[in-house]
């Protein structure tokens, strides 16, 4: 099946196809990066742009990456740089990075949406690196390959997500991928923070962390995003750590195979002890390679490759 | 003298409790029971055969941005915006820049609707100096300089005492106050409606309880002070349901529903258009029906439009950072006929009257009637003509309708104030 998407906006429109599609592509490009050299000509002669008017150290290193592996040139403009600061609006410095001849543009914007609002004015492919508290698609991408990788498939299994929904664009994204490829999502933290809204997007809510984690083969941590919420979500950090923080113990309710997520960036000692983190069941910095692999696939797909040819390249 | 004859029309008045063909007489501006053979021999006549003349429609809730924001709309603009629409009477919000507290401001506007207006324009003041909700702005100056009513609409008063004080003072000079029920605390950065639409959207939830508070306080201080406060564009089912439960202990509470809300909902964010983004926001179905089902009993009192322009480079930009308000004047009778009349079973003087007698009622406007005596403000409509909304080719300045390209059925023909036709058939004549 040709891949059709120009853009990659959300993965609440992708179907289980397209998602299987950009892993499956993925897994060929991930051999790629082991060998000496670690360079496709894919991309060659197209120019990326990487416009993040948020903060970000491992996305923006990934899809810098991810482009300079298939060859394309990449330019990465941030919030301090561009002349947003300047009072540009949005579609203007979009429409001025499209007329420098860009021939994808990766956004990272605080504000909901606006993925989705530049890809309906500009020609090119916007991939979405990251829209407020909306999604986070190749985030989602990612972290579902990294437990294909360990478990082949998903159907059936119980992922449980644990911290900051609320305001999570992981979560969404996660939610929506996790859903499709029939796992069972259970989410879990304080009731300020996961809402019973999020019942509707087919994923099970808990505010009790023994029972939410109990078999799970795979727990999620989010971290506490202190910037996105007031003060009255909770009373302190201590107290969450208290009540959520995955510890030790804890860690004894998960199924004895179970792997331990976190999308970065951690704060060690808040929502996961120092030590599990570093430990032999977190997958933290598999993730973090494999956001390589995903997010080739998906500028590769995006700009019009053929998914054959980037498994036969491999 | 001046005479007009309007012939042959279905005329309905919801105040006079009349709906039924006949014809409408006109001397020197003002409403008469019939006119002299001679008078009738030279009289101007109109032949509204097909058509329903009805008052001109009363819209007490709308932005017309002078003075200070002239680029979004201007008083000249806006009421032609309403004549179109079928509207002979607006009252406008004080959130210009300057807002509308003190005399001077309202005298500017006075002039502005003096020189420009095509239309009746009242204006409104404010409650409290520069709408921050804390001293109270010359209220009684206010009165004396023609505000037909106070309100800091859009930055609701959030300090109770305040508000108490204000409405205690207000009551003195007979004026109602107008209040836009949103607790600020706990709507920090909100852009839409909090639910399941929001969840998934990512976008920041403005909850219905911030507004059922409002709206219960204003209840609480009606009964304590004596004090007239209307409540405006009420959004959530359970304000309807508060405000149903006080209405029977004849407090002076009354409310007002837009046709937004009453025709949208969050559903239709998924798209992330910023032409459907407006405080309060659309809100779910439930509280949509709640809304007609308010408006069908009584609870809630009239319709008003909230018609708030905003530019098309101000609207154009992520939705977080859009301005909140969509334009009104020009649909809102289309959308009301479908809505309650078409989809609800409304009878066409029961919408009738909660755009006209209704509003004008709330304020003690000289306006909204046909009955001899009333000044010959009129809106002629066909409720069969089909036509399509065209927000860019339309009279305000702005073209921020979330109903741009729509087609309707039933259509504003002619408006008519004091007498004189203002539009007719797409043109405004004056």
């Amino acid at each position: 099946m040709p891949w059709t998407r120009k853009h990659l906006l959300t993965i609440e429109e992708l179907s289980l196809d397209e998602i299987n599609q950009i892993h499956a592509t993925a897994s060929a490009f991930k051999k790629i990066l082991s060998r000496n050299v670690k360079k496709v000509p894919a991309l060659r002669g197209k120019t990326i742009v990487n416009l993040f008017l948020e903060p970000s150290t491992r996305t923006r290193m990934a899809f810098d990456m991810a482009a300079k592996r298939l060859s394309a040139d990449v330019i990465s403009v941030d919030a301090a740089t561009s002349s947003t600061t300047k009072g540009e609006t949005l579609r203007d410095t979009a429409q001025n990075i499209q007329a420098l001849n860009a021939d994808m543009l990766v956004i990272r914007h605080a504000a909901s949406g606006s993925p989705l609002y530049l890809s309906r004015i500009l020609d090119i492919p916007v991939i979405n690196a990251g829209d407020g508290a909306h999604e986070h698609p190749t985030q989602g991408l990612l972290d579902t390959f990294t437990m294909k990788e360990h478990f082949g498939s998903l159907k059936g299994r119980k992922v449980v997500i644990l911290g900051d929904i609320l305001f999570s664009r992981v979560a969404r994204s996660n939610i929506h991928a996790l859903t499709k490829m029939g796992a069972a999502v259970t989410l879990v933290g304080p009731s300020t923070l996961v809402p019973h809204a999020f019942k509707e997007l087919g994923a099970t809510v808990s505010h009790d962390l023994k029972s939410a984690l109990a078999d799970a083969e795979v727990v999620m941590l989010l971290r506490i995003q202190h910037e996105r919420q007031s003060s009255s979500h909770f009373p302190s950090l201590g107290e969450y750590t208290s009540m959520f923080g995955l510890n030790r113990a804890r860690a004894e309710w998960l199924h004895p195979k179970a792997i331990i997520m976190h999308p970065g960036p951690i704060n060690r000692g808040v929502e996961i002890d120092s030590d599990l983190a570093d430990g032999s069941r977190s997958v933290i910095l598999e993730q973090v390679s494999n956001g390589i692999a995903v997010r080739m696939a998906v500028l590769y797909l995006c700009s019009g490759g053929l998914p054959e040819q980037a498994i036969a390249g491999a | 003298m001046s005479t007009l004859w309007i012939k042959n029309a279905r005329v309905i008045d919801p105040a006079s409790k009349r709906d039924g063909k006949g014809d409408l007489f006109v001397r020197d501006g003002i409403l008469v029971k019939s006119l002299t053979a001679a008078e009738k021999k030279s009289a101007k006549k109109i032949d509204a055969k097909g058509l329903v003349a009805c008052p001109g429609l009363v819209d007490i809730h709308v932005h017309f941005r002078e003075p200070g924001q002239g680029h979004k709309e201007t008083i000249g603009t806006g009421s032609r915006a309403a004549a179109a629409g079928g509207y002979t009477t607006v009252v406008c919000m004080p959130n210009t820049t300057p807002p509308a507290d003190n005399t001077g401001t309202i005298q500017f506007i006075k002039d502005a609707i003096e020189r420009d207006a095509v239309i009746k324009v009242l204006p409104t003041g404010c409650i409290t100096v520069g709408m921050k909700g804390q001293a109270l702005a010359p209220i009684g100056s206010l009165k004396r300089a023609g505000v037909v009513a106070i309100t800091d609409d859009g930055d609701c008063v959030q300090s109770n005492e305040v508000m108490r004080r204000a409405a205690e003072y207000a009551k003195m000079f007979n004026l109602p106050l107008m209040d836009h029920c949103q607790d600020a605390s706990m709507t920090q950065g909100s852009v839409m409606n909090e639910g399941t639409m929001s969840t998934r959207l990512g976008l920041r939830g403005w909850p219905n309880a911030a507004e059922d508070l409002i709206v219960s306080r204003n209840i609480i201080l009606s009964k304590y002070t004596g004090a007239h406060i209307h409540l405006q564009h009420i959004s959530s089912e359970y304000s309807v349901e508060l405000i149903r439960m006080h209405k029977k202990e004849k407090f002076k509470i009354t409310s007002e529903a837009t046709p937004h809300h009453i025709a949208l909902t969050d559903k239709a964010l998924s798209s992330y258009d910023t032409a459907l983004k407006m405080n309060p926001p659309l809100r779910t179905e439930k509280d949509r029906l709640a809304l007609i089902e308010g408006l069908r009993d009584g609870t809630i009192d009239c319709i008003s439009t909230d018609h708030a322009p905003h530019t098309d480079y101000e609207k154009d930009r992520e939705f977080d950072y859009a301005p909140n308000g969509i334009l009104g004047l020009e649909t809102a009778l289309a959308v009301c006929l479908d809505v309650l009349v078409k989809k609800n079973k409304f009878s066409l003087s029961k919408v009738i009257d909660l755009m006209t007698h209704k509003p004008a009622t709330i304020l003690g406007l000289n306006a909204g009637t046909l009955q001899v005596g009333a000044p010959a403000d009129i809106c002629l409509f066909n409720p069969t003509e089909k036509w399509t909304y065209l927000s860019k080719k339309g009279f305000s300045k702005s073209s921020n309708s979330p109903w741009d390209n729509t087609t309707f059925t039933g259509k504003t023909v002619m408006t008519l104030v004091d007498g004189k036709v203002v539009y007719s058939s797409g043109k405004i004549l004056v």
